[in-house]
């Protein structure tokens, strides 16, 4: 027996209002036609247009999406690969170090990270720029690959592997068959979890960055410090709309699938 | 090199099967635990004014006796100088204290959540679930940008305050500890809910109805029941908040003054701007001593859970 008491209704209530009213107001004021931030213009999609024209946000836009692309595809294979090993190798040597060091990152200030990357690659003489941010950005997010993937395999019936391997199915062609389908809406929201990550990151990107590596939120960042302008909250905006995308596609994608599931299962 | 045998009776593994562990293990060796490492010995190094900025300098190539010799050149001036300037201290005690009030200000407004999440009805709390998850997705910097329009001294809520009567002349908000405490906890509140969500959600709720037929008030049964029950959530969101908290860099900068100095910061501009490497390497050093003990609670926590539970 469920009923919405007035006290549970209200705390949700004012928590996600706490949670969506500023976003709610950025993206309003994105539309504003006023170039004074703070006083309502009117309607109008002046700053989207003024967007086009500022290359140096556009090519900071490039850099980005290619190093979330990379970084992402990186941390899937290497974080779908962390999670079979941890779910299904039982314990081997270093299993304790391995799996600490996956969970670190998921807490561990950036800073530190950031800083530790930074004096490894100055260390090794590697010139800085796109492929140090990618390999910063992997690092961390391979991470969050990793717990998405192995709630999955968790969860993974193991008979359709033995069945198939029963029938003498070899098993590199029973994973890539049997396995891989079954945990796929797990890599492909952990490959968007990792790409929106990668987006976001200003301080690993800071500390790995080098000359002619400008990041997106590097260079929102530098133009936040001088304060609120119009085209910031646009391209905030945009940011906002493709992440809110991200997620819903990957959440309907895992309902989907489940749906499937249940149905075939019936 | 012999592979020990795992205690589940199997064949050795092939060549693949150990690609499959080797390639992450070595990744996260060389780009993980390895920078650590360099961070640790630079800490030891006397600043010089070369590129690198530091001495003496890494070279593996010379072998096992030039890192000998490096060893001795060791110094723990930086830490000295640490222990002695106030600016340290200041900024160490200052995250502290800030990371300690946040998280406690996110248990007090993210457990009312996460209880109304969990009482929810089963067919909203997927929809609930994604609403808590959504601006998570969103940069934080982005969520930060928000705040600067929303508090600043034209913004929204000084509009709000004038128009309500609240007040004659409007307060400064951006640069104070209050508006990096919003900030924080803003942006930290979905890390506090899920975890708590998580274990308020299996709660067994015939507990509570046991609790009240044999007469329990409300509050009591809340006491005595669902709070110690929600613990494992509720040690599981500080940890997740308090950690990334002590180290934060954006919010304290962008909606920070000159009185809220954390040690990110202070990181930071060691690093960035006096280019003192191995000063900015002892700062990461004692900041991560100061994380180990919270991480190493957590990862009791979990063994027990995961030796308790199923």
């Amino acid at each position: 027996m469920r009923r919405a008491s007035w006290f549970n209704v209200t705390s949700l209530a004012l928590g996600l209002a706490f949670l969506y009213l500023p976003i709610a107001i950025l993206v309003i004021y994105s539309f504003n036609a006023s170039r004074l931030v703070t006083i309502w213009g009117g309607w109008s999609t002046r700053w989207y247009g003024e967007l086009l024209h500022n290359d140096a946000l556009l090519s900071a836009a490039w850099v980005t999406l290619r190093v979330a692309l990379v970084s992402a595809s990186a941390a899937t294979l290497l974080g779908t690969l962390t999670a079979i090993a941890l779910v299904r190798y039982g314990r081997f040597r270093g299993r304790i170090v391995f799996s600490s060091m996956i969970y670190a990152p998921l807490v561990m200030p950036e800073v530190i990270t950031g800083l530790s990357l930074l004096l490894l690659f100055v260390a090794a003489d590697v010139e800085r720029g796109f492929w140090t941010i990618a390999i910063a950005h992997t690092t961390l997010t391979m991470c969050f690959v990793t717990v998405v993937v192995q709630s999955r395999l968790v969860a993974f019936d193991r008979s359709l592997e033995e069945a198939a391997m029963d029938l003498g199915c070899p098993p590199l062609r029973t994973f890539l068959t049997v396995t891989l389908p079954l945990i796929a809406p797990a890599i492909i929201s952990g490959w968007m979890l990792a790409f929106t990550l990668s987006l976001d990151d200003l301080v690993l990107a800071s500390f790995t960055t080098g000359p002619g590596a400008t990041t997106l939120p590097i260079r929102v960042y530098s133009e936040v410090r001088l304060g609120v302008k119009p085209e910031i909250n646009a391209i905030c905006t945009i940011l906002i709309a493709v992440a809110a995308l991200a997620i819903v596609s990957a959440s309907l994608l895992t309902k989907l699938h489940d749906v499937g599931r249940q149905r075939a299962t019936r | 090199m012999s592979v020990p045998a795992p205690s589940v009776q199997q064949r050795k593994r092939n060549l693949g099967q150990r690609l499959v562990l080797w390639a992450p293990y070595a990744w996260l060796l060389l780009f993980f635990l390895v920078p650590f490492l360099i961070v640790l010995k630079i800490s030891l190094s006397q600043t010089a004014i070369a590129q690198p900025p530091y001495l003496p300098t890494f070279d593996l190539a010379a072998g096992f006796s030039s890192l000998f010799d490096a060893m001795r050149e060791f110094s723990f001036e930086n830490y000295a100088l640490l222990a002695s300037d106030t600016l340290y201290l200041h900024s160490y005690l200052k995250s502290l204290e800030v990371a300690a009030l946040a998280t406690a200000i996110l248990l007090l407004i993210g457990f009312p959540v996460a209880y109304g999440m969990a009482r929810a009805s089963r067919s909203w709390q997927p929809a609930l679930f994604v609403l808590i998850v959504l601006p998570f997705w969103t940069s934080f910097l982005i969520r930060i940008y928000a705040w600067i329009n929303i508090l600043q001294r034209e913004g929204l809520l000084n509009q709000a305050l004038l128009a309500l009567r609240i007040v004659d002349e409007p307060p400064v908000w951006l640069a104070t500890d209050t508006a990096v405490m919003i900030g924080i906890v803003y942006s930290y509140l979905p890390f506090m809910v899920l975890p708590l969500y998580a274990t308020l959600e299996r709660m067994d709720e015939s507990l509570l109805e046991a609790a009240a037929d044999l007469g329990c008030p409300r509050w009591k049964a809340f006491w005595l029941v669902t709070l110690p029950l929600a613990m494992p959530g509720i040690a599981a969101g500080m940890l997740l908040c308090f950690i990334p908290i002590l180290g934060e860099f954006v919010i304290p900068d962008l909606l920070g003054g000159s009185e809220t100095i954390m040690i990110g910061q202070t990181l930071w501009t060691e690093f960035f701007a006096n280019k003192d490497w191995p000063v900015a390497s002892a700062v990461t050093v004692v900041l991560l001593a100061l994380l180990v003990i919270p991480i190493a609670l957590y990862q009791c926590s979990q063994l027990r859970d995961s030796a308790g539970g199923r």
